[in-house]
């Protein structure tokens, strides 16, 4: 079906467009959606007459199309640079049509990481400019068409609302109507950007434009692609790291009724049915014998001992500044922490739709990284790359495990034994048992004081290299700059600073980015520690704090309003107390004081969560507070209840019973308040994240005197039933 | 053949009677607003409502349903307590991911009906099954206020 844009009510197509943001290879495509049950097919080549560069569309109807290089995963991107493209552009934001960007790593490369990816609370630090330059050349354009077609001066004209307007003569043009003569023109290379004051829809709370189709069931996540005669499939790996099938008895699940097919790889079974159910029920059937392989002895208490012994060794040195050696003198103090394996656990479990034909290959996913989805289905099936065919969806949490493809290759695989599309579809145990996961970390401290204030700081972080795998290179002399983020941007006043990494992989486990990455497990430790400092020089955390950030004006002023809302140093009952934490991460800058209550069982209620934060341009003030607020649930989340442990090689933890999330009765109130500011816009997505471990875990330490050095929050020491 | 009455239509579907109602919305029927979570009732991104009550979809065998009413989130529009809940979600963008929100308005519209003005405690006990790893719970509270309106 071949349907050209134009003409095309624009409510609708924006509708459609976010059920399925049809992405296809090379180039640019027009994409749209099909009714629910049948395959989104694709337009050859683009037929808008007026696409000035790869983010923008506009056609004779006046239709705006913008391409989206960043996926939605909830954080809001598709509306913030929306927002951005359509105030530039001066066009009427309710009437924009939104599209996913295709697989293409020229076009579309986030210039933070080189190639097309959506993570590390990047898309609005990297796309902030080259988006305003984007609307801003494509109504340049406009201009000079229409002062063109009026031979009148362009600096005389004016835009809104999709229309340019020669002010003196009170001629207008829709956009629509200049289309074709601004295809012929060359695009500015500097064209002028609006003055702050200008701005119309930066700033504002503006509607989401991905939430209508959210409320009603329409919205299409990568697990709810249908394309024509698809099965479903399930699939189990070796549940020991690294193990591989020995044999399987097929004969119980062929006896299920709707059961196909088995797929039987090396490393993996998978069962093929006319629906879920079948393929779930034939997969529990089924007799398989593993081969355990070397990984078969892996435990929790391996990974520990053998990052603990790393911790001994030197590292490479992140950040060194003074003498720390001489400054920690005979009275230092010292600390170790360490935090656990965790696991991303999104809503919509993994899952991939794939269609191998001889001559192509077809996807359907919802991915962080749509380039290395195309190209792990081109190097697995032997095609090029432009015979891969990825439809980008909407993705029901992403949380940095959709950052990876190994679900990308196993469902490939399952799909080359399979005729016709197969949806294979994770079980949620199979989503937690064979993942990736946040590496566990462990941290060796040591500091000194003089006059109430830290003068030497040393920090020797040691975990896993996930950079080294993720992007070589950006791993240079044994440094991970993930792993020392947040790490080295020590925002304290001291004058002897030594920050180390020490690379130390666990045993068989795979590790990957985590909402966060390096800072939630960086502030975690590093303000627990300040925070022990501040006790161990007697004084009140908050003006220990204050008294040594004199060189981070921005981080203080939230740190000031702050403790101003959370009510810092009032009364509190027994057995409750307020924890402070700062960071300066993502080009953002935060301040949380938690409030938690501990009763004697060790059971924790967390009351009230304040944030101050100044992340420059506040680009949507709404989805930044929303991100602030679901980014600390996120973290306390983990720090209250999550861990996953290891036994014989293989995951404990299976499914949410015992990986407990957050729920709404124990979920606190949260304040957020924006600072305003005129600097670029930092990053959003992660530092609530990052802010929730450390505010909580100084919390419990104001109630009940138990300094927690390693997460998740052990109940028992809280309850003062072991020693700390 | 298993016949069900779903959003006001009758259904017949060839499945067994131990298929839980969510694969065949979903797989069978291609009504995939209901959403796979875990599979054990535990996050309730699978909910549903059977004669006006919230069930979890992915435990509930087609066979046991009968005669009864199930209501999906494509329809829920069309109650009064739904077209409330959905009206509020997006006054108060609610939504993040989006994933478990079918789920979180089927479980808040039938409390809506069941407690019109309901209190904290209510909307605890009510949504309290239902996940959201976005972590929008603040608003989901504050979102079921508005839609019960003043009491």
């Amino acid at each position: 079906m071949n349907t050209p844009l134009h003409g095309l009510d624009a409510a609708t197509s924006r509708r459609e467009f976010l059920k399925v943001g049809v992405a296809a290879g090379g180039g640019l495509l027009l994409g749209f959606a099909l009714p629910r049950g049948h395959t989104a097919e694709h337009v050859g080549s683009a037929v808008a007459p007026f696409a000035p560069d790869a983010f923008i569309r506009i056609d004779r109807s006046g239709t705006v199309t913008l391409v989206m290089c960043q996926v939605e995963m909830g954080q809001g991107i598709y509306t913030a640079i929306s927002q951005i493209l359509a105030d530039e552009l001066d066009v009427d934001f309710q009437r924009v049509v939104v599209e996913a960007a295709p697989p293409n790593d020229a076009l579309y490369s986030n210039a933070a990481l080189g190639f097309q990816v959506t993570g590390g609370s990047t898309s609005i630090r990297v796309f902030w400019t080259p988006m305003r330059k984007a609307g801003a050349s494509a109504r340049a354009m406009l201009v000079e068409a229409a002062a063109a077609s009026w031979r009148v001066d362009p600096g005389s004209c004016r835009t809104a609302n999709s229309e340019v307007i020669h002010e003196p003569s009170g001629r207008r043009l829709a956009y629509g109507a200049l289309v074709d003569r601004a295809a012929r023109l060359t695009p500015p290379k500097d064209p002028p950007l609006k003055a702050r004051k200008d701005f119309q829809l930066i700033g504002t709370p503006a509607r989401r434009l991905d939430s209508p189709d959210k409320v009603n069931g329409r919205a299409m996540f990568g697990i709810d692609a249908m394309p024509s005669g698809v099965k479903f499939a399930t699939l189990r790996s070796s549940p020991v790291f690294g193990g591989k099938v020995a044999h399987v008895d097929e004969a119980a699940a062929r006896g299920v009724p709707g059961v196909r097919q088995v797929v039987v790889l090396d490393d993996l079974v998978a069962v093929v049915g006319d629906h879920m159910w079948a393929a779930r029920k034939g997969l529990e059937a089924l007799q398989i014998k593993w081969d355990d392989g070397p990984n078969a002895a892996v435990s929790s208490q391996q990974i520990l001992d053998e990052i603990r012994a790393a911790s001994e060794r030197d590292g490479a040195v992140a950040k060194s500044v003074g003498d720390v050696g001489k400054a920690l003198g005979s009275d230092k103090i010292e600390a170790t922490y360490h935090v656990p394996l965790l696991a991303h656990a999104p809503m919509e479990p993994m899952n991939c739709t794939v269609h191998v034909r001889p001559d192509a290959c077809e996807i359907w996913v919802g991915n962080q990284v749509i380039t290395r989805t195309q190209a792990i289905a081109a190097k697995l099936t032997g095609l090029p790359l432009g015979k891969v065919l990825v439809h980008n969806h909407l993705i029901g949490g992403g949380f940095g495990r959709r950052l990876e493809v190994d679900m990308i290759a196993k469902a490939v695989r399952v799909a080359q034994k399979v005729d016709g599309p197969v949806k294979i579809v994770w079980t949620r145990e199979e989503d937690i048992q064979q993942a990736m996961y946040r590496p566990f970390y462990f941290d060796r401290f040591a500091a000194a004081l003089t006059d109430g204030k830290i003068t030497a700081w040393s920090h020797r972080v040691v975990g896993s290299a996930i950079l080294a795998r993720f992007a070589p290179p950006a791993f240079v002399k044994g440094l991970d700059a993930d792993a020392v983020d947040g790490a080295i941007d020590f925002p304290y006043d001291a004058p002897n600073i030594h920050i180390e990494y020490v690379r130390q992989e666990p045993p068989a486990v795979p590790t990957c980015f985590w909402r966060g990455v390096g800072p939630t497990h960086n502030i975690f430790v590093i303000e627990s520690f300040v925070d022990e400092l501040a006790h161990k020089a007697g004084k009140d955390p908050v003006q220990f704090r204050l008294d040594q950030l004199q060189g981070a004006p921005r981080l203080r002023a939230c740190l000031e309003l702050v403790a101003k809302k959370a009510g810092w140093g009032q009364p509190l009952p027994a057995r409750v107390g307020r924890g402070v934490a700062v960071q300066s991460v993502f080009g953002s800058h935060l301040a949380t004081i938690a409030e938690a209550e501990v009763d004697q069982y060790g059971d924790v209620k967390v009351r009230r969560v304040v944030c101050a934060v100044d992340c420059g341009i506040a680009v949507n003030p709404n989805t930044i507070a929303a991100q602030i607020e679901g980014g600390l649930i996120f973290g306390l989340t983990a720090a209250l209840h999550s861990q996953i442990t290891i036994a014989k090689g293989r995951v404990q933890q299976s499914n949410f019973n015992d990986y407990r999330m957050m729920r709404i009765n124990e979920a606190p109130s949260i304040e957020v308040h924006l600072i305003p500011s005129e600097e670029a816009p930092g990053g959003i997505g992660e530092p609530g994240t990052v802010a929730a471990a450390p505010s909580l875990a100084n919390a419990l330490f104001a109630a009940t005197g138990v300094r927690l050095r390693q997460l998740p929050v052990d109940r028992e020491l809280l309850a003062g039933k072991k020693p700390a | 053949m298993i016949n069900l009455s779903i959003n006001g239509q009758q259904h017949s579907v060839d499945a067994t009677d131990d298929t839980p109602l969510l694969w065949v919305l979903r797989d069978l029927l291609g009504m995939t607003g209901t959403k796979f979570g875990c599979g054990i009732g535990q996050c309730g991104a699978c909910t549903v409502h059977l004669d006006g009550s919230a069930v979890r979809s992915c435990l509930l065998p087609v066979g046991s349903i009968h005669d009864r009413a199930i209501t999906t989130i494509e329809a829920i529009g069309d109650t009064p307590e739904g077209a409330k809940v959905q009206k509020a979600w997006l006054d108060l963008e609610v939504v993040q991911c989006g994933y478990c929100q079918s789920g979180q308005i089927m479980a808040a519209a039938a409390l809506l009906k069941s407690a019109p003005h309901p209190e904290d405690a209510d909307i605890d006990a009510a949504m309290a099954g239902n996940i959201c790893r976005c972590g929008t719970y603040v608003r989901i509270r504050a979102a079921i206020k508005q839609a019960a309106g003043p009491a």
